[in-house]
């Protein structure tokens, strides 16, 4: 049941998009169209439950037994750097269609600052395995979660009456503000 | 035929639909005017129940609401729209989700996000994403949290219009049902409004603590179903927002599974209000009938999981703003099944 709360906790409450303001920029730039931001969240998924496992492994088993905590964010970055290495190669095989649309925002993902903020905040809070699992990989959700609803909701501006000077970015910033007021209907929960 | 060329669309002059072309006299003013006609009701009966400040609180919503409307189609370049009567309808509706006790420069406040930045930002009527009132609401609860979810005032026995101007004492302050049952549990609920019938009755007349236009059930289901009878809104969204909140509710809102009370999750907080005023929005809603139930259901789901869960006594404003950026999505997957295929083979 814990590990049910964490996860509701994850998506929805906590949501690493809409309630802590990590990983803004693919938030923007891969919500134009559906398609693109489903394959974004995809990503997403596999990099951070991945990413997550490895950092965490060689949190808990090299740097903590070792007292080099002082080295994690370096450490991460490598590690969550070198997999976003071999997502896009993977990607480039299997996958042309989606490596396309994706473009330039598969490499964002080495500094996208979500990926990196749910490995520091697992070793922050120093999860067991199991929950750090769960936190990870439905962080992840969550984040593909808001980023398929906003390109819902950016779709459909599209054909709507913007004024001039509030189209493109403007209005996307103006809607996920609004969204994470809609979220705030989740705070309390899972506490 | 003004065409501001500010906007990114032509202005839309032109109706695009296949002959024969049969009009109505129905009109969006008509229309907004009859909601509005049919809030007028519960407003009064407000004035009984909780003084005359629930007036001046509405009246200062819905001038706000048509200053700001004025206001921001002047400052855009748009023509000037507001005796169709939309402005008017956000701004009863934004007063009757605030409580009665509040200062009345908080729906000022909200009648600049609702009407400028949630409706004349996306491209004014007919393009908002999130119903402005509810909006509205949620930024002020955002901002004031203590006066939104505190400024209660207690129902007056007999007629509270009469007694608020004989009496020195502005008003008594109290807790909402569903604050007090989230907060202090069933027995004190018990202790505070009584149980059974006799419950049922008086919360369904309106004789409760609660937001200015959400308490009277019985006006506001008149209301509802005159709309219902004049075909401007349909049954689907109003009974499935009301039947899954009592659902849930029954299946887990008692101790064990099956225990709650579903009468009395449908008379409390704001659902009547909200299955028959908000979540019946054109613009915000979906439009095909199966999405509608679809989205009906999800708001009564999402209200349920906040009133139980949630860290605020009641969801449905929440709920009904979750799942508004979803009923483009949800329209989409029950689009009408084409009659045949393009030419040149089905795609």
């Amino acid at each position: 049941m814990d590990l049910f709360f964490l996860a509701i906790s994850a998506t929805f409450v906590n949501n690493i998009l809409l309630a802590q303001y990590l990983g803004n920029c693919p938030f923007l730039g891969v919500s134009k169209k559906l398609e693109t931001a489903i394959g974004m969240a995809a990503a997403i998924l596999f990099v951070t439950s991945l990413a997550s496992l490895f950092t965490w492994s060689v949190f808990t088993f090299v740097l903590k037994p070792y007292g080099l905590q002082f080295l994690q964010t370096l450490t991460f970055i490598l590690i969550i750097a070198s997999l976003v290495q071999l997502v896009e190669i993977i990607l480039k095989k299997k996958s042309r269609t989606l490596y396309n649309a994706l473009g330039v925002y598969l490499p964002l993902i080495t500094t996208n600052c979500a990926v990196m903020g749910v490995a520091l905040l697992i070793a922050k809070k120093e999860l067991p395995f199991s929950e750090m699992m769960v936190f990870s990989s439905f962080s992840a959700i969550g984040y593909g979660l808001a980023l398929i609803l906003f390109a819902g909701i950016r779709e459909r501006l599209l054909i709507s009456a913007v004024p001039k000077s509030m189209q493109g970015t403007s209005i996307a910033l103006v809607t996920a503000g609004i969204m994470a007021l809609a979220f705030m209907g989740f705070k309390g929960m899972a506490s | 035929m003004q065409a501001p060329e500010s906007q990114s669309l032509p202005h839309r002059d032109w109706i695009v639909s296949v002959s024969p072309h049969v009009k109505s006299n129905e009109t969006v003013a008509k229309i907004m005017w009859t909601v509005v006609a049919c809030l007028m009701p519960p407003l009064f009966l407000s004035v009984f129940i909780f003084g005359v400040q629930t007036l001046i609180i509405t009246a200062v919503s819905v001038i706000s609401c048509v200053a700001v409307e004025y206001v921001s189609q002047k400052a855009l370049k748009r023509p000037v729209s507001i005796m169709d009567g939309s402005a008017v309808l956000t701004g009863v509706l934004m007063a009757f989700v605030i409580p009665p006790g509040v200062s009345i420069f908080l729906p000022v406040l909200g009648a600049v996000m609702a009407i400028y930045i949630a409706k004349h930002l996306f491209g004014g009527l007919g393009f908002n994403i999130f119903n402005p009132a509810l909006m509205g609401r949620a930024f002020l609860l955002a901002t004031f949290p203590v006066a939104m979810t505190s400024a209660w005032l207690a129902p007056v026995d007999g007629f509270a219009i009469f007694s608020y101007f004989a009496s020195g004492v502005d008003a008594v302050s109290t807790a909402t049902p569903l604050a007090v049952m989230k907060e202090q549990g069933m027995a004190k609920f018990v202790e505070m409004f009584g149980s059974g019938t006799s419950l049922y009755t008086s919360f369904f007349l309106g004789w409760r603590p609660g937001c200015i236009g959400e308490t009277s059930g019985l006006l506001l289901v008149l209301g509802g179903a005159f709309l219902i009878y004049k075909k401007y809104i349909t049954y689907h969204i109003p009974v499935s927002v009301l039947g899954s909140i009592a659902v849930f509710t029954w299946i887990f809102g008692g101790e064990g599974w099956f225990g709650g009370d579903p009468i009395l999750a449908v008379v409390t907080g704001g659902a009547i209000l909200g299955a028959f005023f908000m979540a019946t929005d054109y613009v915000t809603g979906p439009s095909t009938k199966t999405g509608q139930v679809v989205y009906g259901i999800g708001i009564g789901a999402l209200t349920v999981i906040i009133r139980l869960k949630g860290g605020y006594p009641e969801g449905i404003c929440y709920a009904i703003l979750l799942m508004n950026p979803l009923s483009s999505v949800i329209d989409g997957f029950f689009k009408p099944k084409r009659f045949a295929g393009p030419v040149g083979g089905a795609k």
